[in-house]
C-alpha cells in the first residue's frame, strides 16, 4: 500500500466534442422513451442535428488548444485524431441528413417500422398500422458515431476494444431496419453481427498477446517495450497480426471483406453510405495510431502482410466490381477497392503517409455518401432499383440525379480534376517515395478495371434504353443538400485541394 | 506581353461551353454561339501568334506560372514552344471547322444539340490545356480530363455500337495514362522536388540511374503510343473512328492523337535521352510496322471511317520514325506532318461524312459512281486523298520527304522500306476513290455540295496547298523547338547534315 491512488488528469475540455455526441445520443434515448409517436421525428432530427454541429463547433474551437494525452495515459488529442473525429462528425452530419429522408411520408423512409418483428408476420402489420416510427436510429447513429470519435484517439488496447464495440454495435442494428427486402437485411445484420464479433475475438486475443509481452495495453509503452526487449517475437508478431485482422475486418480488407457486399447490399442504404464513410475513417484512423505509434519498431515484420492486403483489397475488389450487377454491390466491392488504395498510403510509413490516408479518407467519404443517396432515390415499383438494367436510361429521366452520379463515378475512377484523383495521387506518391512502387502499378491497374465498371453504369444511365418502371423519388431538402454538398466537396477538392492537404500535413503528427 | 493570352485560350471555350449548355431549351442559336466561340478563340490565338517571337532564347514563350498543389509540387503553368504552338493553332482552326461541319449531325430536339456543342467546346479547351502545360502534373490532368468529353462524344452521338467504342476507346487510353501516372509520380520523387517539382524546366536533364530512367520512358512511351496510336496497341481507333461523328473523330484523330507523338518529343527524349536511344531500335520497328500493316489494312478496307483511321495508324508510323530517326531534318519533318496529317484526316473525315450522310451507309460497296452524281465532293475526296498519299504540291509531301530523306542518312534500309510507304499509300487512296467515284453513274438523286459544306472544304483544301507550296512559316516556327529537343538528347545530326531549306527546296 505504499502508492496512494492518484486520480488521473481527465481532460475535460479536450474530451468535450466525444461528450456532447455521446450525451446527445443518451438523450435521443430518452426521447424516444417519453416523446409521442407523432413528436419523435420532430424532435429527433433536430436534435442529432444539433448535436453534431455543437460537437464540431466544439471541436474547431476548443479542440485545438487541448491537444495532448489524458485519461491516464488512455487517450491521445493530437492532430490526426481531431482532424479524423472532424471528419466523422461532419460525414456523419450529412448521412444522417440522408437517414433523414421521409419522401413525403411520415417517417424516415428507409427504416422499418417494427425491426424486432418477423418479416411479414402479423406484428409487423400491426405496428405500421399503428403508425410506429423507427426515430430509434438517430440515436443509435450518434452512440455509433460517438464510438468512432473515440475509436481514432485510443490509445491503449482496451480502451480502442471499447470502441470498435461501441462504434459496432449500434451499426449492426442499424443494418437490420431496412423496411423493403427485410429478410436480406436481417440476414445482413445477423452476418455482419457474427463475423463482428468474430473479428473482434481476434482482436481481444492480439492485444492480449501485445500485452503479454509489454506488459501494457498502452500504445505508447509497446512502442517502447518493442525498442527494449529482445527475442519475444512469438508474442508480439502474433499479436500484432492479430490486432490487425480486427481492423482489417471494419474496413473491409480482403482476405476480411466477406461480409461487404452483402451488408451493404442489405442494410438500408443511407445507412450503407454512413457505415462505408464513417467506418473506414474511423477504422483506418486507428489504424494508423497502432501501426505509426505502437508497433512502428516492429515494421519489418508487419509491412509485407499490410502490403500483401492491400494488393489483394485492390486486385480483387477491382475484379469482382466488374461481374456485379447490382449498384449497391458495386459499390460495395468498390469500397474494398479503395481501402486497398488507402492501405497503399498507410504501408507507406512516413508522415506523407499519414497525410495522404488522411486527405483520401476524406474523398472517399465526401463521395461515397452522396452516391448512396442517389441510390436511395432510383425506385421502381415501391422499392429501390438496384439492379444495373433498371438504372437503363435514367439520364434522360432524371438529368441532374444522373449528372450527379456520373460525376462521383468520375471521381470514384479517379479522373483528374475530382478529388477522387487527388486522393490516389496522394496515396501513390507516398508509396512510391518509400519504394513501393509496385504497388502503385497494381494500384492503377486496379483502378482502370474499376474504371470499366464505372463507366458501364455510366453508359446505361446515358445510352442505354428507358427501363420500364423506374422512377426517381422527389428528394426533400434534407437529401439534396447532402447530395450537393457531397458532390461539391468532391469537385472543390478535385480542383483546389491545397486547403485540406495543408491541414492533413500540418495534423500528421502522432503524439505518443 | 502580360495579358494571360494561354489562360484565355483555355477559359473562352470553356465560357463557351458553359454558356451553350444554358440556352434555353429549343433555343436556335446554339450553333451560332457555338461557332462564335470558337472562331473568338481562333482569333485569340492568330493574337498569342503575334505576340510569340521565333529565334527567342527561351524554350517557352507567354508562360504563366502560378503556385497551383505546392503540396505535391504542382504549379498551374502554361506556355507554348514552336511544337505545341502550331499544335494549338491546328486544333483551334479545326474546331470551327469541325462545328460548320457538323452543324446538321444532331437534330434540335431536346437537349442534345446544346450538349453536343458544349462538350465539342468543353473539348477544345482541354486541347489547349493539353498542349500548353509545362507542368507535367498539369499536362497529365489535361490528357485524362480529356477523355471525357470524347468519351460523351462518342458515346452519346456515334453509330449503333457507340457504347462499346467508347468504352473501348476510355478503357485503352485510361490503362495507359494510368501507367503512366505512376512514371509522373516517379520522375517527380527523381527530381529536385520542392514546390515546382513538376515544371518541365525543373525535370529536363535529370541524374537518373539507367535503369530507372528506362523504365520511367517506358511509362511514359506506352502511354503516348496507345494515343498515337502506333501497332499493336491501334486497336482501339478503327472502332472509335467508325462509331465516332466524322467531326469528332477529326478532333480525336487530327488533333488529340498527336498528344502522343507530341508527348514523345516533350517528355520521352527531353527527359530521358539515354533509354530514348536503348529504345530506338525497337520504336523504329514498331514505327515501321504500323505504317505497313496500317497501310495494308487500309487496302480494301470496306468501312469507309475505318479505312480512313487505318491510314492514320500508317501516318503516325512515320510520324514515329521521323522522330527517333533523331535528326533536324526527320523531327522537323515529323512535326510538320503532325500539322500536316491534321488538315489530311479533316478532309478525308469530313469529306467522307459528306459522302456518308447522302448514302446512309459507310460501306464503300454502296457507293460506285459518285464523281458523276456529286462532282465537287468526289473531287474534295480526290484533293485529301491526295493529300493523304503526299502527292508532291500539296501538304503531306513536304514532310513525308523530309522524313525519308534523313531516314536514309541514319537507317538506309529504315528508309528503303519507309519510302515504299508511299506506294501503300497511293494504292489504299486511289482504291478507295475507284471504288467511290467512278463507274457508273449510281440511280441516286442527291445535291451535290451544299453552300455550307464549301465552307468546310475551302479552308482544308486552302491548307492543303499553303502548307505545300510554302511551309516555311511553320518550319520556321518548328525548328528551333526541334533543335532544342535534339540538344536535350544530345545527338548531332549525321554528316553531311542536309540544310532544311535545301530539303524543302527539293521537296518543291
Amino acid at each position: 500500500m505504499a502508492d496512494l491512488f492518484t486520480a488521473p488528469e481527465i481532460d475535460f475540455v479536450g474530451l468535450l466534442p466525444m461528450l456532447i455526441v455521446f450525451v446527445g445520443g443518451l438523450v435521443g434515448c430518452l426521447v424516444e422513451g417519453f416523446a409521442g409517436r407523432a413528436q419523435r421525428y420532430a424532435v429527433q432530427v433536430p436534435l442529432a442535428v444539433a448535436t453534431l454541429v455543437l460537437a464540431f463547433v466544439a471541436l474547431v474551437v476548443l479542440a485545438p488548444d487541448h491537444q495532448g494525452i489524458t485519461g491516464a495515459g488512455t487517450v491521445a488529442l493530437d492532430g490526426p485524431a481531431q482532424l479524423l473525429q472532424g471528419l466523422i462528425v461532419v460525414l456523419a452530419l450529412l448521412g444522417m441528413l440522408v437517414m433523414a429522408e421521409r419522401l413525403g411520408g411520415q417517417q424516415p423512409d428507409a427504416f422499418t417500422q417494427s425491426g424486432a418483428s418477423a418479416p411479414g408476420s402479423a406484428e409487423e402489420a400491426y405496428a405500421g398500422r399503428l403508425g410506429a416510427t423507427t426515430t430509434e436510429v438517430f440515436p443509435l447513429t450518434l452512440l455509433s458515431v460517438g464510438g468512432m470519435m473515440l475509436f481514432v484517439s485510443a490509445n491503449d488496447l482496451l480502451l480502442l476494444f471499447i470502441a470498435l464495440e461501441v462504434l459496432s454495435l449500434p451499426l449492426y442494428i442499424l443494418t437490420g431496419l431496412a423496411r423493403r427486402r427485410r429478410l436480406l437485411s436481417q440476414e445482413a445484420s445477423l452476418k455482419y453481427f457474427l463475423l463482428g464479433s468474430f473479428s473482434s475475438a481476434f482482436f481481444l486475443f492480439g492485444a492480449v498477446l501485445l500485452y503479454g509481452f509489454a506488459g501494457s495495453m498502452r500504445l505508447d509503452e509497446i512502442a517502447a517495450a518493442i525498442s527494449s526487449t529482445a527475442g519475444m517475437d512469438g508474442l508480439l508478431v502474433p499479436g500484432i497480426l492479430l490486432v490487425a485482422v480486427g481492423l482489417l475486418f471494419k474496413v473491409g480488407a480482403v482476405p476480411f471483406h466477406a461480409w461487404t457486399p452483402d451488408v451493404y447490399q442489405g442494410a438500408p442504404t443511407p445507412v450503407t453510405g454512413f457505415m462505408a464513410a464513417c467506418t473506414k475513417v474511423a477504422a483506418f484512423g486507428a489504424m494508423l495510431r497502432l501501426f505509426y505509434v505502437a508497433v512502428e519498431g516492429a515494421r519489418l515484420e508487419w509491412q509485407p502482410v499490410v502490403a500483401t492486403v492491400a494488393a489483394l483489397s485492390m486486385v480483387v475488389g477491382a475484379v469482382l466490381s466488374v461481374v456485379q450487377t447490382d449498384v449497391k454491390r458495386i459499390l460495395a466491392y468498390s469500397s474494398i477497392a479503395h481501402a486497398g488504395f488507402i492501405l497503399t498510403g498507410l504501408v507507406s510509413m512516413d508522415q506523407a503517409g499519414i497525410s495522404s490516408t488522411m486527405f483520401y479518407l476524406a474523398t472517399y467519404g465526401f463521395m461515397t455518401i452522396p452516391a448512396f443517396a442517389i441510390v436511395a432515390l432510383v425506385r421502381s415499383s415501391g422499392t429501390e432499383a438496384t439492379q444495373i438494367g433498371q438504372w437503363s436510361g435514367l439520364g434522360r429521366r432524371a438529368p441532374w440525379l444522373s449528372a450527379g452520379f456520373t460525376f462521383l463515378m468520375l471521381a470514384f475512377a479517379g479522373i483528374p480534376l475530382t478529388s477522387g484523383f487527388t486522393g490516389k495521387f496522394a496515396v501513390f506518391a507516398a508509396a512510391i517515395s518509400q519504394g513501393y512502387a509496385w504497388l502503385a502499378v497494381i494500384g492503377v491497374l486496379a483502378s482502370a478495371v474499376t474504371a470499366y465498371i464505372y463507366f458501364a453504369l455510366v453508359v446505361r444511365m446515358w445510352l442505354g434504353d428507358e427501363a420500364g418502371d423506374t422512377q426517381v423519388a422527389a428528394p426533400s431538402l434534407l437529401t439534396i443538400f447532402a447530395i450537393v454538398a457531397g458532390v461539391a466537396v468532391t469537385l472543390g477538392l478535385g480542383i483546389m485541394p491545397s486547403p485540406l492537404l495543408d491541414l492533413a500535413q500540418s495534423t500528421s503528427v502522432f503524439l505518443r | 506581353m502580360n495579358f494571360p493570352w494561354l489562360t484565355t485560350l483555355l477559359v473562352l471555350p470553356l465560357v463557351g461551353a458553359l454558356v451553350v449548355a444554358l440556352l434555353p431549351r429549343g433555343s436556335a442559336s446554339v450553333r451560332p454561339v457555338a461557332l462564335g466561340f470558337s472562331l473568338l478563340t481562333l482569333a485569340v490565338a492568330v493574337g498569342a501568334t503575334t505576340q510569340y517571337s521565333i529565334g527567342s532564347g527561351e524554350q517557352f514563350q507567354l508562360t504563366e506560372i502560378y503556385p497551383w498543389i505546392p503540396q505535391f509540387g504542382v504549379s498551374y503553368a502554361l506556355g507554348v514552344d514552336g511544337i505545341s504552338l502550331s499544335m494549338i493553332l491546328l486544333g483551334l482552326v479545326l474546331v470551327p471547322i469541325c462545328i460548320v461541319a457538323a452543324w446538321d449531325d444532331v437534330p434540335a430536339t431536346d437537349r442534345r444539340q446544346h450538349t453536343y456543342f458544349a462538350l465539342m467546346l468543353a473539348l477544345t479547351s482541354m486541347i489547349v490545356g493539353v498542349f500548353a502545360a509545362i507542368d507535367v502534373f498539369l499536362f497529365y490532368v489535361f490528357f485524362e480530363a480529356m477523355l471525357i468529353p470524347v468519351y460523351f462524344l462518342i458515346g452519346m452521338f456515334g453509330g449503333a455500337r457507340r457504347a462499346r467504342a467508347a468504352t473501348t476507346f476510355l478503357l485503352y487510353s485510361l490503362a495507359g495514362g494510368l501507367i503512366m501516372l505512376v512514371a509522373v509520380i516517379a520522375l517527380y520523387l527523381a527530381g529536385p522536388r520542392g514546390t515546382e517539382g513538376f515544371l518541365v524546366s525543373n525535370l529536363v536533364g535529370l541524374d537518373l540511374s539507367v535503369e530507372a530512367g528506362r523504365w520511367l520512358f517506358l511509362g511514359f512511351f506506352l502511354a503516348f503510343a496507345i494515343k498515337a496510336p502506333m501497332w499493336p496497341v491501334h486497336t482501339w481507333l478503327p472502332l472509335a473512328a467508325e462509331q465516332a461523328r466524322p467531326a469528332t473523330s477529326v478532333l480525336l484523330v487530327g488533333v488529340l492523337d498527336k498528344v502522343g507523338t507530341y508527348g514523345m518529343i516533350r517528355f520521352c527524349l527531353s527527359f530521358f535521352p539515354e533509354a530514348s536511344q536503348w529504345a530506338t531500335p525497337l520504336i523504329l520497328v514498331l514505327a515501321l510496322a504500323s505504317m505497313i500493316i496500317g497501310a495494308f489494312l487500309a487496302i480494301n478496307q470496306d468501312d469507309m471511317l475505318r479505312l480512313i483511321a487505318y491510314t492514320s495508324v500508317s501516318h503516325f508510323g512515320f510520324i514515329v520514325m521521323g522522330i527517333f530517326a533523331f535528326t533536324t531534318v526527320t523531327q522537323a519533318g515529323a512535326t510538320l506532318y503532325m500539322v500536316n496529317h491534321g488538315f489530311t484526316t479533316a478532309g478525308l473525315f469530313l469529306v467522307a461524312g459528306m459522302l456518308i450522310a447522302r448514302r446512309g451507309s459507310r460501306d464503300i460497296r454502296d457507293f460506285g459512281g459518285w464523281q458523276r452524281v456529286t462532282p465537287l465532293i468526289a473531287g474534295a475526296l480526290l484533293v485529301s486523298g491526295l493529300s493523304g498519299l503526299a502527292l508532291p504540291g500539296l501538304n503531306s509531301f513536304v514532310s513525308e520527304f523530309m522524313v525519308i530523306v534523313g531516314l536514309f542518312e541514319r537507317h538506309p534500309w529504315i528508309g528503303v522500306l519507309a519510302a515504299t510507304g508511299v506506294i501503300w499509300a497511293a494504292t489504299y487512296i486511289l482504291v478507295m476513290y475507284k471504288r467511290i467515284a467512278t463507274g457508273p453513274r449510281p440511280e441516286l438523286d442527291v445535291p451535290d455540295m451544299t453552300g455550307r459544306e464549301k465552307f468546310v472544304v475551302a479552308p482544308i483544301i486552302a491548307a492543303f496547298l499553303v502548307l505545300g507550296f510554302f511551309p516555311k512559316p511553320v518550319l520556321d516556327l518548328l525548328e528551333p523547338a526541334v533543335q532544342q529537343t535534339l540538344q536535350h538528347v544530345g545527338i548531332s545530326d549525321p554528316a553531311p547534315a542536309i540544310d532544311t531549306t535545301t530539303a524543302e527546296g527539293s521537296g518543291r
